[in-house]
C-alpha cells in the first residue's frame, strides 16, 4: 500500500506512542471492542477507560490523552489484561503513557496517584531503600500543614500497630537505612535513566 | 465385518454431515465405490440440529431429504453409522483406516416401530437437543434419522431394561451380545468431512453459562425454537419457564479471542440475525431481540439479511462486547455490563434470556492423523497431503452453501486420485 493511500489512518501521535511509550506500539492492534473498558473496576469514576484512551490516540488528541488523569487512576488490577481478545497489554500501556505524560510535564498538576508514585521515588533513590517512616510523613503533610497534622492523628493507631510489629522504626527519622554502596547505586540509576531517555526519544 | 468391502479405488468419507454426504454423493453418482463413516447412529451432522436455514429461512428437512434420496438411489455408497474413524495411515492410492465401531445393539430387521421405546424407563440426556432434555434409552435420534433404525444406549444392556426392549420387539431385531469392533479398511483416497463442534461456552468465565440457567448458546436456542425440541417449539426460560421475550444475543462468544478461539467463526453474525426473527415469529411486535456486537459480519450475499433485520423495529444493535454477565436472583433476568463503544456509555441491562453466538471448534482433535495433515493455528485442516482432501467445516468455519461447495470440490479432487491409481494398475 503507498503511504500515501495509509496517511489518513496514521498520524503523528500514534506515531509517537509506539515509538516513546512503554508497550506502544501495541495500540494499533486494538479492536475497540469495549471488554476493557466495561471490565475495569473504576466503572464510571474515570474520564476515559483504557478502550477510548486508544481511541483517542489513533484519533491524533495528543493534548487531551497526555493531560488526562485517566492513566493514573488505573490501579493495576489485570482485569482488562486478562480479558482483552486481543490479547493487548494494557495496564502496561496505561502506565506507559501516564510515565511520559510526567516526563513531558503534561499530567494533571496534583493528581493524587502521581504525587505519591514521585514522592515514593525521590525518597527511594536518596539511599536505595525505602524510609517508611519519612515516606509517610511527606504523603500526610503533601496537602499543607494542617491538613497533614489531621491525617497524621487518623493514621496514629496504624502507625502504633505497625511500630508494635517492628514494621516501622522511628530512629529512621534520623536518616535510616541505607544501601552498602551508595556510588554504585547513583551510577546504576544514572545509566537507567540514559537508557530510558534514548528509549522514550529524551536523549540529549 | 471383514474388510473386503474397500478397495485401493475405493473413497472414504470420514463424517456424514451435509458436507461428508455431499462428498460422498458426487463421487458415487460419478461412479466411484465410496465409503461413508459417521460417528453417530444417524447421518445429517449438526445442520439436522438446526430449525431453520438463513438466508432463505427454509427448514433444515429439505436439503437433507433430498441428499437421503440420492443416497437411498445410488448403490455406490455404503454408509456406516456409529462408526469413527480414530486413525489413518498409509499415503495417496494406499491408506489404512481404523475405524471404531460401537454396538447399536439393534441390527437391519429393525422397523422403527417405537416399541422397545415404550418398554424401557431409563431416561438419557438427550444429545441432539444438547441436553437440553431427557430421551429414553432406546431411542431414534431425530425425526430425520438415517438410517431410521432404534439405538439402545450401552447403559441399559445387561440391565432389566435391556430385557425388556429386547422382549418387546416383534421382529428380533434387538441383539444384546453386539460388541464393539475395530475394523480396517484399505481405501485409496480420504475425505475429511468432520465437521465442527460448538465452543465450550463455560471456558468463558465472565459469561457465567456455568452458573446461570438462563445463559443459553445459540446452538440450544435453535433447539428451542424448532417445534421438534425441548420445549416445543416455545421459547421459554430455562430457570423458571418464563416466555423469554426480551432476549439478548451475544457475539463473537469465544470467537476472535486469543484467549479462546482465535478465529472468526464466519456463521454466528448471521446465525444471532437469523434467530431474531424467531424471537419475532414467536412474539410478534412484543418480542425484543438486542445483539451486542464487536462489527456485524454478514458476507457478501447475506448483506441482504443483515439491512432487513435491520429494518426490523423489534431488533436493536449495541456495539459492545459484553463484559460481563450476572443472574439476578429474585427475577431470574440476566444483566448484561459493559461499554457501549458509539459513545462510551456504560450499561447494566436487564434481559429474559442471553444467547451466547458460540463459536465453531474443529471436531478434528483427538484422531490420530498423519503427519502429512496440516492444521492451522485454529485446528482446521490447512492441508491435507496427497490423496485426502477436507470439506465443509473440516476445512473453516463455513455456513451449509459454501460447506457444500466445498465439499464438492473435494470430491473431485478425490476422483483425480482414484483415476491415476485405476489407471497406474492397469498398466
Ligand atoms: C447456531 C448456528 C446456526 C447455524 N445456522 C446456519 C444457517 O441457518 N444456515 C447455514 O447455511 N449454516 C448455518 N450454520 C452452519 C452449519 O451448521 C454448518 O455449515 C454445517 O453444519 C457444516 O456441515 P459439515 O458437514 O461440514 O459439519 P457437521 O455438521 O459438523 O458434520 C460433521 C459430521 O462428522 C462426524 N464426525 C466427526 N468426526 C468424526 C470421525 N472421526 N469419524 C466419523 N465421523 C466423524 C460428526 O459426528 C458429524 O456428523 C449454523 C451454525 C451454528 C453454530
Ligand atoms: S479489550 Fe483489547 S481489543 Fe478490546 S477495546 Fe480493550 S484494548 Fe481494545
Ligand atoms: S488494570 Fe487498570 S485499566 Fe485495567 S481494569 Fe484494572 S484498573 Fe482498569
Ligand atoms: S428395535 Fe424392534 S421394537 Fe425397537 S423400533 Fe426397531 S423394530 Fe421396533
Ligand atoms: S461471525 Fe460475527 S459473531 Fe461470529 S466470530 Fe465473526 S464477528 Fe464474531
Amino acid at each position: 500500500m503507498s503511504e500515501q493511500a495509509t496517511a489518513r489512518y496514521t498520524n503523528d501521535f500514534l506515531r509517537e506512542v509506539e515509538k516513546n511509550v512503554e508497550e506502544g506500539h501495541w495500540v494499533k492492534m486494538c479492536m475497540q471492542c469495549g471488554v476493557c473498558a466495561g471490565s475495569c473496576p473504576l466503572g464510571s469514576a474515570w474520564a476515559h477507560p483504557p478502550q477510548e484512551i486508544f481511541m483517542m490516540i489513533r484519533a491524533g488528541k495528543r493534548e487531551e490523552v497526555l493531560t488526562s488523569d485517566s492513566m493514573w487512576m488505573c490501579t493495576s488490577c489485570y482485569n482488562c489484561m486478562v480479558r482483552c481478545p486481543r490479547q493487548l497489554p494494557i495496564t502496561h500501556i496505561m502506565h506507559g503513557l501516564a510515565n511520559y505524560a510526567h516526563r513531558l510535564g503534561l499530567s494533571p498538576k496534583g493528581q493524587p496517584t502521581q504525587a505519591t508514585a514521585t514522592l515514593f521515588w525521590n525518597n527511594l533513590i536518596k539511599k536505595g531503600r525505602v524510609n517508611e517512616l519519612t515516606f509517610s510523613l511527606a504523603l500526610y503533610f503533601k496537602d499543607g500543614f494542617v491538613q497533614g497534622i489531621k491525617n497524621a492523628l487518623n493514621m496514629q493507631a496504624v502507625g502504633f500497630g505497625l511500630m508494635k510489629a517492628k514494621r516501622l522504626n522511628p530512629m529512621e527519622i534520623l536518616g535510616g537505612h541505607a544501601v552498602k554502596d551508595q556510588a554504585g547505586l547513583k551510577a546504576m540509576i544514572a545509566k537507567a535513566r540514559e537508557i530510558e531517555d534514548r528509549k522514550k526519544g529524551f536523549a540529549k | 465385518m471383514s474388510a473386503s468391502i474397500a478397495t485401493n479405488q475405493t473413497i472414504l468419507v470420514v463424517g456424514g454431515g451435509i458436507s461428508g454426504m455431499t462428498a460422498a454423493l458426487e463421487a458415487a453418482e460419478c461412479g466411484k465405490q465410496v465409503i461413508l463413516a459417521e460417528k453417530l447412529p444417524t447421518l445429517g451432522g449438526r445442520t439436522a440440529l438446526l430449525y431453520r436455514y438463513f438466508p432463505k429461512m427454509c427448514h433444515p428437512v429439505c436439503g437433507l431429504e433430498i441428499n437421503l434420496r440420492r443416497l437411498k438411489g445410488n448403490r455406490n455408497v455404503r454408509v456406516l453409522t456409529m462408526a469413527e474413524v480414530s486413525a489413518i495411515s498409509g499415503t495417496r492410492g494406499d491408506y489404512t483406516a481404523t475405524l471404531k465401531i460401537a454396538p447399536r445393539y439393534v441390527n437391519e430387521k429393525c422397523t422403527g416401530c417405537g416399541d422397545c421405546g415404550k418398554a424401557v424407563t431409563a431416561e438419557i440426556p438427550n444429545p441432539f437437543n444438547y441436553g437440553l432434555d431427557k430421551m429414553k434409552a432406546a431411542y431414534l435420534p431425530h425425526g430425520m434419522a438415517y438410517p431410521q433404525r432404534y439405538v439402545l444406549d450401552p447403559s441399559i444392556v445387561g440391565t432389566p431394561d435391556g430385557e425388556a426392549a429386547k422382549a418387546a420387539c416383534k421382529v428380533g431385531a434387538i441383539d444384546l451380545g453386539m460388541q464393539e469392533e475395530t475394523i480396517e479398511l484399505k481405501v485409496g483416497a480420504v475425505v475429511w468431512a468432520t465437521g465442527w463442534k460448538p465452543y465450550d461456552a463455560a471456558k468463558i468465565q465472565p459469561y457465567g453459562y456455568d452458573r446461570f440457567a438462563n445463559v443459553i448458546t445459540s446452538v440450544e436456542f435453535e433447539r428451542m425454537c424448532d417445534p421438534h425440541g425441548p420445549t416445543g417449539g416455545k421459547i421459554l426460560r430455562p430457570s423458571d419457564g418464563k416466555e423469554a421475550k426480551n432476549v439478548a444475543f451475544i457475539q463473537c462468544a469465544g470467537s476472535r479471542d486469543e484467549n479462546h478461539l482465535r478465529h472468526c467463526s464466519r456463521i454466528c453474525c448471521m446465525a444471532s440475525l437469523k434467530q431474531t426473527q424467531y424471537v419475532r415469529e414467536a412474539w410478534g411486535d412484543e418480542g425484543k431481540s438486542t445483539i451486542y456486537y464487536i462489527d456485524i459480519r454478514a458476507i457478501d450475499r447475506f448483506e441482504d439479511f443483515y439491512q432487513m433485520v435491520q429494518r426490523d423495529s423489534t431488533v436493536s444493535f449495541i456495539k459492545s462486547k459484553v463484559a460481563k454477565i450476572v443472574q439476578d436472583e429474585k427475577t431470574g433476568d440476566v444483566v448484561l455490563h459493559g461499554v457501549d463503544t458509539e459513545g462510551y456509555k456504560r450499561y447494566a441491562t436487564p434481559h429474559d434470556l442471553a444467547v451466547l453466538a458460540v463459536g465453531m471448534e474443529p471436531s478434528i482433535k483427538g484422531v490420530s492423523l498423519p503427519a502429512d495433515i496440516v492444521l492451522d493455528s485454529s485446528g482446521f485442516i490447512e492441508t491435507a497431503g496427497d490423496g485426502m482432501f477436507s470439506a465443509g467445516c473440516a476445512t473453516n468455519a463455513l455456513d451449509v452453501n459454501r460447506a457444500v461447495q466445498n465439499a464438492t470440490a473435494a470430491s473431485l479432487r478425490a476422483i483425480q486420485v482414484i483415476n491415476k491409481t485405476a489407471s497406474m494398475e492397469k498398466a
